[in-house]
């Protein structure tokens, strides 16, 4: 005969400790779950305005310098460890996690120009106001030592940049011209020049390490060579680029933070054409700092505020702003993809995170698979006008909020303008000249 | 340059000449005496030669040389060649040509020939060609780096830093070497592990691993592997010969080795007995057990799908028949009751257990092939007749003649129960023989196995009694193997299984009646044009006119539309012959109104030799003519409105506080109570207006969440909206699919440093993608590669 009993098994619907979660059988046949899209776009509603609630980007404020801070270096090594020179000659160091600096020494007379790490993090460079370039120990003096500078190379020209090379024991600075130093000697090994006008800032490729890029107040930006010990190429713009940034991940791609307000993404191998012109800055771009990952890079401008654009979106993501900030003169994104740091006119340094809504700290796994989940929800139903409304939604200064209007109307004038020109010329005389193409006034070989 | 050499020679050539010509004018001044006559003969030829010169355009002068006179006028010097440029070469060159003089010329020749040294280039230029240079190779250099960036920027995840910290498994010794112990617990376990002479710095082997390790000798241990691979050798030979073996499919060597095995096992099975007779006991409980696991459970019996639909095969296919009696053998062997032949009690047992059940139960039916086990199923009105004649042929052969006396005994008593069965069931299937047909036999049958049951506990007592007569007789009979003697009892047993499933199975003679019943339902089922074709086929030959009107009228309740239709076309093809039209009659009426228009039209065309008045416009007219566009329109617009009004929901669930089951009615009251009525839907904006027909779909709340245009990466609506209807959460995925679905693009490690990425992930085969163009073409990039780091001064 055939008994038929019923048996579970245990397994099935018992928790091994009350603290798991209740099991739950699921049926996944799509006939039983009608409405599976109107759910997630609620869940994505929901995702995207909790994102907009947690939004606080701004985590502390360094402070302690005596003027603008002028220029920021990271420490190769340490990802807690900042170090920054104000207009007043001074270098600070500055502990993160902390939030407190550790050092301070009186560099220069003036203005500290420039600041970079060596490549193993031992030690720094500084270069000021008075044409000398000073190198210095990472560590702070023994007691009783003075404070004083490994090295001090007194040059003829004031010295408005300095990079240090990856991997070598070599370091660029820039004035009237690019030089090359070992760090070992006092006299360049290299100084290449092309053209007469002050160079602002250098920085060296750091994958591509032997290749620099430079921008002058002439309006250029000058790649050049370093085993070749020659410039390279020279595109003029519209207006002086204040400085530029390479990308970490891609070997010739470099950002540019110009005058016009805008930022120019370049690949170094066709230069008569920007990859992207990134704009959303209502006054000229003062620094750029790409993200470690070379997806995104977050710019600082005279305008209050910083911008963070994904490498491939012509307008930004991101924008922060608080209401004491004033010009922001330099920017950096910390190593580790998380914090973003800027140094403002207003002797303060700010410490952002990247993502702002992000959650510091240790997550647990359903945590992060819910932010995961949100993350993914948001990006499936971005084009839903709810939802990239929100998404989109800032809050501005005023001042900000005004001038984008009002260079909104001056570009849609200019715009109306070229199409009527076109409209009422004979067909073909004026021609279509792209956004792209429009800033770019020369390139020289 | 070539081409110049040669004309530059002639012209020198020609100066010669001039020379000539010119001591030849000097000449008649300068007359001697005695040459007066040869002097007249030259004049004439000069004066001769003068003439032919003059006209034509190669005015050539002869060059002969005449000889020279001292005396030469100055005034005789001509200007002929005052006009052209005296060379170098005129006046280097001999009167004579000389070869000691070649060599300077041809030297000369080279000098001219030579062109003036260029300057050298600008500082700026010589600059810019150095950096065009540059810039081109570096370019190039840097197109390495494109499948990685583009790798990069596709990769669905990226995973930062890109070089994962790989851990160091460093030996533990290391690792316990820069450790030391601290805490006083640390120390006291350390203290114990001293004692115990465990290692600590090389904790890998204890003492007594070491001393065990080097116990063995090196001839042992070779001797021991030795062993080892012939015994593996041997067990991978006899594996292969078993795989080898279980290929052969030849049934007949199966059925051999099969009866080998059982040969060896019983043999086996003997000698356990004879010498431990414990062990063989143990044996046959297991043997048993199995036979019980068996029984419960419904492995080789008729109701898998494999059965299932052999028993559908097995009347026609003699194999499945064939497989279909070895599975019930096999059922049968599997669940015999054993018999240890030596034990008496179990003996008494099994013959108890044998005359526990009725033969009525376990009645075979024979056919030819021996007993069918499809028709034990079959208790139906026409077999219940036959059992008590067939019987004691069961009997026969079943029962071996020992038990005859007894089997007497017992067909009495059975007989009786069977004979009060059938009348019962006589009955009953006179009640239910509609039923019987259905084969919604299951119910019922469970009833009659009750009944079975209980008569038989009202017989065990007898068969008890009986038993307990037989063992006093003493007659033992003694089974010589548990397997092959018990033949009947075994087809009992298994029969009496399968009469106890309570599910539905089917005997030959239903399969064969059913599909009977299929066959003439299909049959019916054809479709009816089809059908009333073959039937008019025979008809058609008799009467045309005849034939033509009643299957119409069969068919005019279904398609009514279509009969005026082909009425119409009927009367438009008026001289066309009868039988033809008929003919598509019969099909066009299932095509739709479309392809209907354009068969009319076929059929005008092909009639058009017989009736050419007919216009096409009237045709179409006629076509139409059926067509009432407002009828349709209206009927659209009650449609439109009907799909509008809200519909009311009815919740009630049949079976819910109430008996369920087909043929019952869910209550009034229940259904009063579980229906949610619709409110009143809003007065309709085309209520007023019979013309127009508005639709009130689009949802103006929703029209704030809805996307309105297409995306940009999207060329398809379809495309966007796949992606929107895949679900990403977990209520609709599998946790691994929500993994993967949501996993983000770019991950960190909170608390790392992210490098820049390295050379070393460029793969060397990447580089180098397109031909250097430029160092083909120019010859300053040839060492680019030398420069060294220009020294500042």
């Amino acid at each position: 005969m055939k008994v038929k009993m019923l048996s579970r098994n245990p397994d099935h619907y018992v928790r091994e400790t009350k603290l798991d979660l209740q099991r739950v059988p699921r049926n996944y046949d799509p006939a039983l779950h009608p409405f599976e899209v109107p759910r997630e776009y609620t869940r994505a509603l929901n995702a995207v305005k909790l994102e907009r609630v947690f939004a606080k980007p701004f985590l502390t404020s360094l402070d302690g310098h005596r003027d603008g801070v002028n220029c920021m270096a990271k420490h190769p090594k340490s990802l807690s460890t900042v170090l920054s020179g104000a207009c007043d000659g001074e270098v600070r160091i500055w502990n993160l996690t902390k939030r407190e600096c550790i050092r301070t020494l009186q560099a220069h007379e003036g203005f500290v120009r420039g600041i970079c790490t060596d490549f193993c993090g031992t030690s720094f460079f500084t270069v000021g106001d008075d044409k000398t370039v000073k190198q210095w120990k990472m560590d702070g003096p023994e007691y009783g030592e003075e404070e004083e500078p490994l090295h001090t190379i007194l040059g003829k020209t004031v010295y408005t940049g300095i990079d240090h090379h990856w991997k070598k024991d070599i370091f660029a600075t820039c004035g009237q011209q690019v030089d090359i130093w070992d760090e070992q000697r006092t006299s360049p090994i290299c100084s290449m020049t092309w053209g007469l006008d002050s160079i602002s800032s250098v920085k060296f490729n750091p994958i591509e390490t032997n290749i620099l890029g430079s921008c002058a107040s002439d309006r250029n930006i000058v790649l050049y060579d370093m085993r070749q010990a020659t410039p390279l190429k020279k595109v003029i713009l519209d207006m002086r680029t204040n400085t530029l940034c390479w990308n970490p991940m891609e070997a010739f791609i470099f950002t540019a933070a110009n005058e016009d307000y805008n930022l120019y993404t370049f690949d170094m191998r066709s230069l008569d054409e920007p990859v992207k012109v990134h704009m959303d800055h209502v006054s000229a771009v003062l620094d750029v700092d790409y993200s470690p990952t070379g997806k995104e890079f977050v710019s600082a401008s005279f305008d209050k505020s910083i911008r963070i654009f994904p490498i491939d979106r012509i307008h930004s993501r991101e924008v922060y702003h608080t209401k004491r900030m004033q010009h922001v003169i330099s920017v950096k994104w910390t190593s580790d993809n998380k914090y973003i740091l800027c140094g403002s006119d207003e002797m303060n340094i700010r410490l952002w995170k990247a993502n702002a809504s992000e959650k510091l700290g240790v997550l647990t796994s359903r945590e992060k698979a819910a932010l995961n989940y949100n993350q993914k929800l948001k990006e499936k139903f971005k084009y839903h006008p709810q939802i990239s409304r929100i998404a989109r939604h800032r809050h501005l200064p005023k001042t900000i909020y005004s001038q984008i209007k009002e260079q909104r109307i001056m570009k849609e004038a200019r715009q109306r303008k070229e199409m009527n020109r076109i409209k009422h010329s004979k067909p073909g005389s004026i021609p279509f000249v792209p956004e792209k193409k429009k800033h770019i006034v020369a390139v020289v070989k | 340059m070539k081409g110049k050499v040669p004309e530059k020679s002639s012209l020198l050539a020609l100066s010669q000449q001039e020379e000539v010509v010119d001591l030849l004018k000097d000449y008649p001044l300068s007359a001697s005496e005695d040459e007066e006559d040869n002097d007249g003969e030259r004049k004439h030829r000069k004066l001769l030669e003068t003439i032919g010169c003059l006209d034509g355009k190669n005015r050539q002068r002869l060059a002969e040389r005449s000889e020279a006179s001292l005396q030469v006028s100055e005034f005789s010097v001509s200007t002929e060649g005052t006009g052209e440029k005296l060379e170098l070469a005129e006046l280097l060159a001999p009167v004579k040509p000389s070869s000691s003089l070649g060599t300077v010329k041809n030297q000369l020749k080279k000098v001219r020939k030579k062109k003036t040294v260029e300057l050298p280039l600008s500082k700026e230029e010589n600059e810019r060609i150095h950096r065009e240079a540059a810039y081109n190779k570096t370019s190039q250099d840097m197109d390495k780096w494109d499948p990685v960036v583009l790798k990069n920027r596709r990769a669905a995840q990226l995973v930062f830093p890109l070089e994962q910290e790989q851990v160091l498994d460093a030996p533990i010794e290391e690792v316990l070497g820069a450790w030391k112990a601290r805490t006083p617990l640390e120390q006291e376990v350390f203290n114990l592990l001293h004692k115990n002479k465990q290692p600590l710095t090389d904790p890998l082997l204890t003492p007594v691993e070491k001393a065990s390790l080097k116990a063995m000798s090196l001839e042992e241990a070779k001797q021991r592997r030795a062993e080892l691979q012939k015994a593996r050798a041997l067990q991978s030979y006899y594996e292969a010969k078993a795989r080898r073996e279980k290929k052969i499919k030849s049934k007949k060597f199966q059925k051999v080795l099969k009866k080998r095995k059982a040969k060896e096992v019983l043999r086996q099975f003997e000698e356990l007995r004879k010498v431990n007779p414990t062990a063989a006991l143990e044996e046959l409980e297991k043997m048993e057990k199995a036979r019980m696991e068996e029984r419960m459970s419904l492995k080789h019996q008729n109701s898998g799908k494999w059965a299932k639909s052999k028993a559908i095969m097995a009347k026609y296919d003699l194999e499945a028949r064939k497989a279909m009696q070895q599975q019930l053998t096999k059922n049968r062997e599997l669940t015999q009751k054993l018999q240890a032949p030596s034990d008496s009690e179990h003996d008494e047992d099994a013959e108890e257990d044998s005359a526990l059940i009725p033969d009525v139960v376990n009645e075979a039916q024979m056919s030819i092939n021996g007993p069918n086990p499809w028709m034990q199923k079959n208790r139906g009105v026409n077999t219940q007749a036959s059992h008590i004649q067939k019987k004691p042929v069961a009997r026969e052969e079943s029962e071996p003649e020992e038990e005859e006396k007894a089997g007497a005994e017992d067909d009495a008593l059975l007989q009786e129960v069977e004979e009060r069965r059938s009348l019962r069931k006589g009955s009953e299937v006179n009640q239910g023989s509609q039923k019987q047909g259905h084969r919604t036999k299951a119910p019922r049958r469970t009833e009659e196995d009750e009944e079975v049951l209980a008569e038989l506990r009202t017989l065990s007592k007898h068969i008890n009694k009986k038993a307990n007569k037989m063992r006093q007789d003493g007659e033992q009979h003694v089974s010589p193997a548990p397997a092959a003697p018990k033949e009947p009892s075994i087809q009992r047993e298994e029969q009496s299984l399968l009469d106890e499933r309570p599910e539905r199975v089917q005997t030959m003679e239903d399969i064969e009646t059913l599909g009977m019943e299929e066959v003439s339902q299909e049959q019916k089922q054809l479709r009816p044009g089809v059908k009333r074709r073959w039937q008019q086929q025979p008809q058609r030959q008799h009467n045309l006119a005849e034939q033509r009107s009643p299957p119409k009228m069969e068919q005019e309740p279904m398609i009514d539309l279509h009969t005026i239709i082909t009425g119409k076309t009927h009367k438009a093809n008026f001289g066309l012959s009868v039988p033809t039209i008929v003919d598509e009659e019969l099909w066009c009426w299932r095509l739709p109104m479309a392809h209907l228009c354009v068969f009319i039209r076929l059929r005008t065309e092909d009639s058009e030799d017989c009736d050419k008045e007919v216009t096409q416009k009237q045709i179409i007219k006629e076509a139409f003519a059926g067509d009432d566009v407002i009828a349709d329109f209206q009927k659209e617009k009650r449609e439109a409105e009907k799909a509008s009004t809200p519909k009311d929901i009815d919740l009630s669930l049949p079976g819910w506080g109430q008996w369920g089951g087909p043929g019952l009615v869910i209550s009034a009251r229940k259904r009063r109570r579980f229906l949610i009525k619709a409110p009143k839907a809003a007065p309709r904006k085309d209520k007023h207006l019979p013309n127009v027909v508005i639709s009130e779909k689009r949802n103006i709340q929703a029209v704030a969440h809805q996307v309105n245009v297409l995306p940009f990466p999207f060329t398809h609506q379809n495309q966007f909206e796949e992606t929107i209807k895949m679900p990403v959460g977990t209520t609709w995925n599998t946790p691994r699919a929500f993994q993967k679905l949501t996993a983000p693009r770019v991950v960190t490690k909170p608390g790392h440093i992210i490098e820049p990425i390295k050379e070393k992930d460029v793969e060397p085969s990447s580089s180098h993608l397109g031909p250097p163009t430029l160092q083909r073409k120019g010859q300053q990039h040839a060492h680019p590669r030398r420069r060294r780091l220009k020294k500042a001064p």
